[in-house]
Order: structure tokens, then C-alpha cells, then sequence
């Protein structure tokens, strides 16, 4: 498997081998690896990348799964478009 | 982790980074930048990636000014492989009223004065920067072309990774818990990973620059508060400069990389170092840029955060040293634009740390400026 090959974080294009590289500079932390490479900062916020990333931390630090801390969840879960919130807002008065 | 130091920085944000490269390339040895999170945990990874020269007092338009100047060579500057993001397409400052018109020829008048190259544009001359921008709702507008964006992230990154080649230690994840002063010098700074001696503390914590003073019984007249903030999904480009209103509460620019990033402030917002999210800022930011950009409400929200805003009596940072306490140096207070002025913050600070002729006056970022002195406050804050 050629990590160039494979797309780790589909929202923000981020390889595996991008993410080989960030661990080489030091990082070690999802939320390092988000700041500075995107990865789960695009449309499904990380509901699709958090979990692998999550591995290949445990992977090359050889740390249980468990030890290593998922990403920051923040809202929203989904993405909603500004003026449905407005119209929706309105409503509600 | 060495036990020894000269000079340790406390906060890994934008202004420990630049302080550490700018003493650094003086030539100071024996530097440690301490961080209780990762790089650019705090403020300077929240914030909104606006780099602005259109202010309302002469020290924040020199600091922009001068700022934006290091800008422009940063990337080659700093040797960094990766990519600032810097663009500069400008700033559209919205007047929505007569008031705000009048108060905005006078900022132009005075930007222009230090060589800053804003001009005041009429309503309909704005909408030719910005086609979708609803009028109805515009006074006036000013406009500075060289004002822009830069990614937070990688910007101090290239800080970061400068200081580290001339042999700057930074240590993440380590936390401050004390700092021993006897005979008042200071001792040494106690974190939660061992202690180190030094006689030399910056205090750069932003957010908890208060708390890093308290540590050495300096009180040091700035709160923090909650300034949350948006992005979207990334669309094509359709946007060139930050659109902002300090009346209407809003500013709101699209990135290089597609997303539009969009905040607001409530003026309700209790002082402390909470920096969750609430609905009721999704509400009015939606409202407001709704309003004012109209097309931007068919553009999807993907996340939203707060982050804290470190306020001085006068909305100008605090980069100074203490008499009351040798050593003991700070840079805080910005009131939501320490990352815009980053570059002057390090060299300023370090020239006073290491007794060097000051490239710009100073007396007015000193903490000594609040004691009995009438305070003039910067207005054109969001």
C-alpha cells in the first residue's frame, strides 16, 4: 500500500503519507495534525477520518487505542445553509 | 527538558513564537517556549485570519503598518517550507450610519498620515469591491488594499520552526503551575513536567496572561472573554476582501482556501475563559451577515467555536516590561488582534528584554500608561 496512494481525509485531501509526514515534524495530536494539514476540517468534520487518524497515532506512538484522544466534537453535526438557521430563528419568535 | 534558562516564554500562540525568533536572531541563547496545549491552542488558532491597518489610534496603526510590512517577506524570511497563506485583497470597513462616516475620514486621515494606503469610498463605490453587498444598509465605506488574511496555523508555524533551527526549545503539553520569585528575582518556573531556572519569564499566554501575572503577585489590568466564530464549506471564490462593520457586529472574509470565516461579539458576554459555542451566536451571526451579504446565507455552516479575547482599559496590547518586577516581561491585552501584530509584538519585546533602542515609541504599550492618565480608547474593535 503506498500511503502517497492513499486519501486519509477525503473533505481536505490529506494522504496517509501526508500524515506519516506530520508525525516525522514532531506532531502527535489530532488536533495538531487538523491545524496544520485540514485533515477533518472539511463538510463531514471529521466523521470519516477521525477514527483512522486515530489509529495510525496509536500505530507509530504505540500507544492502546484508547489512550489516544479523539478529535474535539463542536458543533454542527451537519452542515446547515446560514439563512435556514435565519429563517428558522424567525419562526421561533 | 533543560533545568536551566535565560529566557522562558510562556504560551506557544503567535506572540511567544515571534518573541522567541525575534530574540533568537538578536543573538540570545538558552530560550524555552512553554505551552500547557499544543501550537496555537489558544487565541491565535481561534481567530479570525484578518491582517488590518485600518485603526482608529496611531500605536495600533504603527504596529499594523509595520506588521504587515514583515508580512509580505515572511515566508522567505522565516525559511518556511509550507505555506503562509498570506493574501492581500483588502479590508472593506462598512460605516452604517453618518456617525461612523465622519469617525472613518478621520481614521483614513490618520492612517494615510503613517503611510497606510486606505481611502474613503462612497456606498456605490463599494459595491464595486464587493457586488452583493446590500446598500441599503451601508452609510459609507473605507477600503485599505493592502490589508488582507494570513493562516494562523502555518503563519505560526513558520515562527515556530525558524526559532527551533537557532536552537529554541519548545515544549508542549508542559504547564506553568508557579513561578518562585525570592528577593524579587525571579527564581525559577515550576511546570507540570519539572522546574527550570531562569531569572528571564515572558509572559504570552494570552488568555491567561492575567493568571501568569498573578503568579508573580504583578496585576496586570486586562480580562478575558468569549468571541465566537464560524466557517463554512469551502466554495469557489466569490469574495476578494474581509467585509467588516463594527456597528452592525460582524466581520466575515473568505479564505484562500474557500471557506468563509464569520464572527460576532455579545455584549453580554460575562468576562471569564469559557470558549464554548451557543446557539444564540449562530442565530444573530446568521441574521447579520444575512443582511449584509446576502448570498453568503446559501452557503452551508460546517462548525462553529469561541475563543478568548484578552482586553487592556484601552483596546491596545500591553508589550512591556514591569519595574516592579526585573525579569518579569509581557505581551497581552490585545483585545482580539494579537495575531495581526505578531511581528511587532517579538521584535518590540525582545529589543526591551535585551536593553536595545526600541524600533518604534514604546510609552504607549507600556502597563505603566493606565496609572492616572486619561485612557483614549480604540473604537474600531468587533
Amino acid at each position: 500500500m503506498d500511503p502517497n496512494k492513499v486519501i486519509i481525509c477525503r473533505c481536505s485531501d490529506v494522504t496517509l503519507q501526508d500524515v506519516y509526514d506530520l508525525f516525522d515534524k514532531g506532531y502527535k495530536t489530532f488536533e495538531e495534525l487538523k491545524r496544520i494539514k485540514r485533515v477533518g476540517m472539511g463538510p463531514c468534520q471529521a466523521t470519516t477520518c477521525g477514527k483512522m487518524v486515530q489509529w495510525e497515532i496509536a500505530k507509530r506512538f504505540n500507544l492502546p487505542l484508547e489512550e489516544v484522544k479523539f478529535n474535539n466534537i463542536r458543533p454542527l453535526t451537519m452542515g446547515v445553509k446560514l439563512k435556514s438557521i435565519k429563517e428558522s430563528a424567525e419562526d421561533e419568535k | 527538558m533543560k533545568n536551566k534558562a535565560d529566557y522562558v516564554i510562556v504560551g506557544s500562540g503567535i506572540s511567544g513564537a515571534s518573541i522567541a525568533y525575534h530574540l533568537a536572531k538578536f543573538g540570545a541563547k538558552n530560550i524555552v517556549v512553554l505551552d500547557k496545549s499544543y501550537l496555537t491552542s489558544g487565541a491565535t488558532g481561534r481567530c479570525g485570519a484578518g491582517i488590518r491597518q485600518q485603526w482608529g489610534t496611531k500605536m495600533n496603526c504603527l504596529l499594523a503598518k509595520r506588521s504587515v510590512d514583515f508580512f509580505e517577506t515572511a515566508q522567505e524570511e522565516l525559511q518556511y517550507d509550507g505555506n503562509i497563506e498570506f493574501k492581500q485583497e483588502g479590508y472593506l470597513v462598512i460605516a452604517s450610519n453618518e456617525e461612523e462616516t465622519k469617525e472613518f475620514k478621520e481614521n483614513v486621515a490618520l492612517q494615510n498620515s503613517l503611510g497606510i494606503p486606505s481611502r474613503v469610498l462612497t456606498k456605490e463605490e463599494a459595491k464595486t469591491i464587493v457586488p452583493y453587498l446590500n446598500t441599503d444598509v451601508v452609510h459609507s465605506a473605507t477600503f485599505c488594499p493592502t490589508d488582507g488574511h494570513l493562516n494562523p496555523f502555518t503563519t505560526t508555524e513558520a515562527f515556530y520552526k525558524a526559532s527551533e533551527r537557532m536552537g529554541v526549545e519548545f515544549h508542549f503539553f508542559t504547564e506553568v503551575l508557579d513561578i518562585i520569585v525570592h528577593n524579587n528575582r525571579i527564581e525559577k518556573i515550576i511546570t507540570d513536567k519539572g522546574e527550570i531556572q531562569t531569572s528571564n519569564v515572558i509572559n504570552a499566554a494570552g488568555g491567561w496572561s492575567k493568571q501568569i501575572g498573578n503568579m508573580v503577585n504583578i496585576n496586570i489590568p486586562v480580562y478575558s472573554e468569549n468571541h465566537e466564530i464560524l466557517v463554512t464549506e469551502p466554495v469557489e471564490k466569490m469574495q476578494g476582501p474581509m467585509v467588516i462593520s463594527f456597528s452592525k457586529n460582524i466581520y466575515c472574509q473568505q479564505t484562500p482556501h474557500g471557506a468563509f470565516i464569520m464572527g460576532r461579539s455579545d455584549p453580554d458576554m460575562p468576562e471569564g475563559l469559557d470558549m464554548s459555542s451557543s446557539w444564540k451566536f449562530l442565530d444573530e451571526m446568521s441574521k447579520t451577515v444575512t443582511e449584509l451579504l446576502p448570498p453568503i446565507g446559501d452557503i452551508r455552516v460546517i462548525r462553529q467555536w469561541g475563543g478568548l479575547y484578552n482586553m487592556s482599559p484601552d483596546h491596545q496590547p500591553i508589550i512591556s516590561d514591569t519595574k516592579d518586577l526585573p525579569g518579569f516581561y509581557m505581551a497581552c491585552g490585545f483585545s482580539g488582534h494579537g495575531f495581526m501584530l505578531a511581528p511587532m509584538t517579538g521584535l518590540l519585546l525582545a529589543e526591551i528584554i535585551l536593553g536595545l533602542t526600541p524600533s518604534m515609541l514604546i510609552e504607549d504599550l507600556s502597563i505603566e500608561r493606565f496609572e492616572g492618565k486619561e485612557i483614549k480608547k480604540e473604537k474600531s474593535v468587533v
